[in-house]
């Protein structure tokens, strides 16, 4: 181990080697013997009840194996997907759940809903059968409108009213109470636009199953397979745990969307038993954008009340949530548990009362994405509290600065208990980096070019290190959200590490091995992770919500701690000294104050010869596992400033300048987390001037391909200026927070109260195209005409 | 079915191929090379960019057949990991990747720009040449760097 | 994309009796719209004919005060030929800025313009400079050839296999891109010729590529900037979708024509 490959340098990425010449391994690259393609005949229409469905033409096309529907499903009495977090009514009655077949069952949901399964020797050939499918449809009307949705007929017979809850958190009378005393009271109206994914890897599976032992093997996109696994043999019933492998192998970028197990590879490792042959499916970018869960969509309204002072008394929020036609895996809790928490931000605010309605639609289900639930509540926060700032008349540093959280332990009145930060700290470097006290100047200037400029905060706050057990199922989760680690130590030394996070950009193999090499006093190149396969990894809950670093990471220190403390009993025994004086160093087992001393991998070889000690009283072998709960959330925070030039001629909004301040507790690889922040802000800065899903009433996406749905490009977004402050997280060993949904949670605000800033008024709506900014810069003008 | 043939990183190769294969399908399905990823239908994401006789161009949106007689380069073609292309260097020595999927019609991508525009290139010009090219990870920062440097290291 | 069979004639010839055989075949030429479309099963021609390696349709020449470009020569042969950079810079650049840099290596100027996309680049220059199109059977001005979105003058059988521009004294391009597609949100081409001032806008039409006649009332006095403040285009006939409305694609058209007149001038 060396001071360039230890914990904190930028050591360059391990995987790097095998995606740069072409040698990834994403699933649609794994082809398997004999392999069948399926295609999947999607419903066009929004919402209809299928009267009649004949596949005969389709099943005798020119090499069809299969056509498969939900009938078949319910013959094999094979369960519907699964929403795995249970949300309670503010009457305490749980939410409703339609059923959620893999294949339609009487009814589809939305466009894009899966009608049946053709399986044929080529994909051309299934897709050529599938348009001999005669599906009659009924066509119901398009619930697309969230306040609309109550008196429009009912998705599901469960929920006829579409609501799946209405649901509370905070004391409502302490939030009135602070509301009764206030001096100024800031209302906002605010539409979280809602979002799709699109990693670049489009989704795909191929399902094996191997009649000679009855093991089914799944190779999926999944950012989770050990959840894909359970799910899909404990709740949808394909075959046990010890009957399926699932394999996540490389896998094209998640931001979420892959967590969730879906319709396609569910039918895939079912269909592979039932024609006999390993089906293959891979989506193309217009399936991409019909039936990956989408993200954000949330409608609020909210209102903050501040004294005299400007410090902030309460706040009220009402949600409506789109949760789309079906309740994918996660999405019951990301705009209640995974948004109402965060509403605190980084302010002290005694008092805070939220009520979140999720509603039903004939769109595509909308789960966690970037962020999940985090940004839609830290746009809320950072767009109110400046509109706050500029109705009071004060400079909006100032304004955050005032009513910033300053100590800690800090308990918020919505779950959270912050364990450290320092947010003054990141404004004044934000401040510093991002010039602020020459911004007139340069507004100034920007005003004799006919170009209107504005600047822009966002002081966000996110909870990740994705989450203690106990507290998530005492707030409805179906699972608890521990991580697992095992250290296999070679006998030469070295060192696999099998972990249950999954890396689909992140750079584990680079990080991971960091870790273990800098605690093992080994070389980097000793280390190998392994990850992404159910048959190497025990178990594990994959990666999201930035967890990989305060969960994975934990779990893996923790299994590292296990293989010192017996690599101590072996070299005790091979030292002959006594256990209590085995110091480890540097990758050296030592007898304190003596100078025998053994190397990391002539302990590891002791170990496995086993000759020096008896196995009753030491077991042979050097390999640990660990599973790591942990016992807080984290919570990094920063601050980010966008400054924008509009050309108010055409609408364009230019970003100038991007500075990023963010702590997240001790890092592992600078460049690696800074790469997660770019990536982050591109993702936001996406969705405030960019990105948008569009349904038109009729429940058609509108915005179906990069045709129409834009995708942020080199030329959209400027290079980041991007700073570090630390406080370490307290509850975690390392004490790192994680990084990797910082810039999509921050940038939003951050854009939107620059352009606000700019045009001199509230309304901009995201995303800010140039055709919404240029509406808002005549609005603006009149406005200053009229003044 | 026709006959193709067409030389690929310097192995001529003859096929009997469907009409309608696309030179990304050829590539993938026929030749085993799936260095080259197809990530959209619209000729957008850039994920495909493969040479064809010293050009960038969009494999998917190509027909194996019209590469008749041609000479196609791949990400496959152009270095190993003992022996990189400076371009391919440059992207890991910035962390210019992340997922990895985007990143080989990148480099195909990057290396067509020196050729078209040299190898002094600034941040502005790599900007506005990359616009065929997506990426859902790095938010583009350190690609650009990568490209800066490989476009210099090319020299 | 469905089955179809394919043809690699060796001369337009062939190609033309070909595409007289196959009543339901289409002409391949760069394929960088007509590949897209198939494969979402939205066009399902009979048989492709690709022109990829027929002789004599690709080049550039300057013959007398016109620019002669083959029918599939590239767009980044256009974009940076010394020809036409010399003599219609404005063309050049338009060429440099379709598509990306791989469509550009890919896509053909006669490709572009026998389809006629109602968002595509090459109809506006061509109809501005008042080019004449020629085919494997006559000459078709401009002005004749674009009839509507998609729609042109070519009938059954006919391929182009040239278009010739006249050189003007000044002209450009300036294109607002739709923000996810790229493709003209409102271009608008820019040409002098003598007195004769002409403006045609792409992207905005719901008739595909036109030209304004309010644009070109205003720079036939004065053929600067500032000819074309507070002119109105109406917004009727326009199109409208999420990306703009038709209101502001009128007003785009002269900002954008006030850019384009600039960047003809040389300022």
């Amino acid at each position: 181990m060396s001071a360039k490959t230890g914990v904190g340098a930028p050591v360059l990425r391990k995987e790097d080697f095998r995606f740069i010449t072409g040698k990834g391994q994403y699933t649609d690259d794994i082809n398997r013997q004999d392999q069948a393609y399926a295609y999947f005949l999607r419903s066009p229409h929004a919402h209809a009840t299928i009267k009649k469905l004949d596949i005969s033409a389709a099943k005798s096309a020119p090499g069809v194996l299969g056509v498969l529907t939900g009938d078949d499903l319910a013959a094999d009495k094979i369960g519907g997907l699964i929403c795995g977090w249970m949300i309670h009514n503010k009457d305490g009655s749980p939410m409703k759940a339609g059923a959620h077949p893999a294949l339609a069952q009487g009814k589809v949901r939305y466009v894009g809903d899966h009608v049946a399964v053709v399986i044929a020797d080529t994909y051309a050939q299934a897709k050529d059968a599938a348009e001999k499918i005669i599906v009659d449809y009924q066509v119901l009307p398009a619930v697309v409108d969230m306040n609309k949705a109550k008196g429009s007929v009912a998705i599901h017979d469960v929920a006829p009213d579409n609501m799946v809850y209405d649901w509370h958190l905070g004391d409502k009378a302490a939030t009135d109470a602070a509301f009764a005393k206030a001096k100024h009271v800031t209302k906002i109206d605010v539409v979280n636009n809602r979002l799709i994914p699109n990693a670049m890897e489009p989704r795909a599976a191929i399902g094996d199953f191997d009649s000679g032992t009855g093991v089914y093997t799944l190779y999926t996109t999944s950012q989770n397979p050990h959840v894909a696994r359970l799910v899909l043999s404990a709740f949808v019933g394909i075959a046990p745990e010890h009957k399926l492998r699932v394999i996540a192998p490389d896998v094209g970028g998640g931001f979420g969307s892959k967590i969730f197990i879906y319709a396609e590879e569910t039918v895939c490792v079912w269909a592979s038993k039932k024609v006999g042959r390993p089906v293959k499916w891979t989506a193309d970018r217009t399936e991409a954008f019909l039936s990956d869960a989408h993200g954000r969509d949330h409608i609020t309204h909210a209102e903050l009340a501040l004294d005299d002072k400007g410090k902030i008394l309460g706040f009220r929020v009402h949600t409506k949530a789109n949760l789309g036609a079906y309740l994918s895996t996660f999405s019951s809790c990301v705009p209640t548990y995974l948004y109402a928490p965060l509403l605190s931000g980084q302010y002290d605010i005694p008092a805070i009362y939220a009520e979140v309605e999720g509603i039903y639609t004939t769109t595509a289900p909308v789960d966690a994405y970037r962020g999940a639930g985090r940004p839609e509540a830290t746009f809320l926060v950072e767009r109110i509290i400046e509109k706050a700032a500029r109705e009071t008349g004060t400079d909006p540093a100032l304004f955050r600065r005032k009513n910033f959280i300053k100590s800690f332990p800090h308990q918020t009145p919505v779950i959270m208990a912050y364990d450290t930060g320092n947010y003054t700290a990141s404004l004044d470097l934000a401040l510093e980096m991002a010039d602020y006290k020459n911004f007139g100047k340069r507004k100034k200037d920007s005003a004799k070019n006919g170009k209107l400029r504005g600047i822009g905060f966002s002081a966000y706050i996110e909870a990740c290190g994705i989450a203690p057990s106990a507290a998530v199922g005492s707030l409805g989760a179906g699972v608890g959200l521990w991580e697992s680690a095992e250290i296999r130590v070679n006998p030469v030394g070295t060192v696999e590490v099998l972990t249950g996070s999954h890396s689909h950009g992140q750079g584990h193999e680079t990080t991971f091995a960091q870790l273990v090499a800098d605690r093992l006093g080994i070389d980097i190149e000793s280390v190998s992770v392994v990850h992404g396969d159910t048959d190497k990894v025990q178990f594990g809950m994959g990666t999201y919500g930035s967890r990989s670093g305060a969960v994975g990471m934990s779990a893996i220190v923790k299994a590292v701690d296990k293989v010192i403390a017996k690599g101590k009993k072996v070299a005790a025994y091979a030292l002959e000294a006594a256990e209590k004086d085995i110091e480890f160093k540097d990758g050296r087992f030592n007898v304190a104050g003596t100078d025998k001393s053994l190397a990391f991998g002539e302990v590891a070889l002791q170990a496995y010869i086993a000759h020096k000690f008896n196995g009753q009283d030491l077991e042979p072998g050097l390999k640990e596992g660990a599973f790591y709960d942990p016992t807080n959330f984290t919570f990094p925070s920063g601050v980010h400033i966008c400054e924008v030039e509009i050309d108010p001629e055409t609408g364009v909004t230019d970003i100038v300048k991007w500075t990023a301040v963010d702590d997240f507790g001790n890092i592992i690889n600078p460049m690696i987390v800074e790469g997660q922040v770019h990536g982050g802000i591109a993702q936001g800065v996406g969705q405030a001037l960019l990105e948008g899903a569009h349904y038109n009433a009729d429940g058609q996406l509108v915005t179906a391909s990069y045709m129409d749905y834009t995708m942020p490009r080199a030329d959209d977004l400027p290079s980041f200026d991007i700073g570090i402050t630390t406080t370490p997280c307290t509850t975690n060993p390392l004490g790192i927070k994680g990084c990797g949904e910082a810039g999509a949670i921050a940038a939003p605000p951050a854009v939107i109260n620059a352009i606000t800033d700019a045009v001199g008024h509230e309304d901009v709506p995201m995303p800010a195209t140039p055709l919404a900014v240029w509406h808002a810069c005549q609005k603006g003008a009149r406005k200053l005409a009229a003044e | 079915m026709a006959s193709v043939t067409m030389t690929v990183n310097g192995k001529q190769v003859t096929a009997n191929v469907d009409p309608r294969t696309l030179l990304a399908q050829f590539l993938r399905d026929n030749l085993h090379l799936t260095g080259t990823h197809v990530g959209c239908d619209t000729s957008q994401c850039g994920a495909c960019v493969v040479h064809v006789d010293g050009r960038a161009i969009k494999s998917c949106t190509t027909l194996a057949l019209s590469c008749d007689g041609a000479s196609v380069t791949t990400i496959e073609g152009i270095g190993t990991p003992d022996n990189l292309h400076p371009m391919q260097a440059a992207f890991r020595e910035n962390h210019g990747l992340q997922c990895g999927f985007c990143t080989p019609g990148m480099i195909m991508s990057a290396i067509d720009i020196v050729n078209r525009k040299g190898h002094a290139l600034d941040e502005h010009t790599i900007r506005e040449e990359l616009e065929g090219n997506i990426c859902r990870c790095t938010g583009y920062h350190n690609i650009v760097k990568a490209v800066a440097q490989g476009a210099a290291a090319m020299k | 994309m469905y089955a179809f069979s394919y043809h690699n004639p060796k001369t337009v010839r062939q190609a033309a009796t070909l595409l007289s055989k196959n009543a339901e075949g289409k002409v391949l030429a760069g394929g960088q719209t007509l590949l897209p479309t198939m494969k979402q099963r939205l066009a399902s021609p009979s048989a492709l004919i690709d022109l990829g390696h027929a002789e004599g349709l690709s080049g550039i020449e300057q013959k007398g005060r016109n620019i002669v470009i083959g029918a599939m020569t590239r767009h980044v042969d256009v974009a940076t030929s010394a020809i036409v950079k010399n003599a219609i810079p404005g063309l050049a650049a338009l060429a440099e800025g379709i598509g990306d840099a791989a469509v550009r290596n890919r896509g053909t100027i006669g490709g572009s313009i026998a389809n006629n996309d109602p968002a595509a680049d090459y109809p506006s220059a061509a109809l501005a400079l008042g080019a004449t199109i020629v085919t494997n059977k006559r000459k078709i001005a401009a002005d004749d050839f674009f009839q509507g979105m998609f729609a042109t003058a070519l009938e059954e059988g006919e391929i182009i296999v040239k278009v010739s521009f006249p050189i003007p004294s000044k002209a450009a391009y300036e294109k607002f891109p739709n923000p996810a597609s790229r493709y003209a949100l409102v271009g608008v081409f820019v040409a002098k010729k003598g007195s004769d001032v002409r403006v045609a806008v792409t992207g905005a039409g719901s008739n595909g590529v036109f030209r304004s006649k309010e644009c070109e009332a205003a720079l036939a006095g004065r053929f600067n900037a500032k000819s074309l403040e507070g002119v109105k285009v109406s917004a009727s006939g326009l199109n409208a979708d999420m990306h703009a409305t038709s209101e502001y694609r009128a007003h785009l058209i002269p900002v954008m024509a006030k850019r384009a007149v600039t960047k003809a001038l040389g300022k």
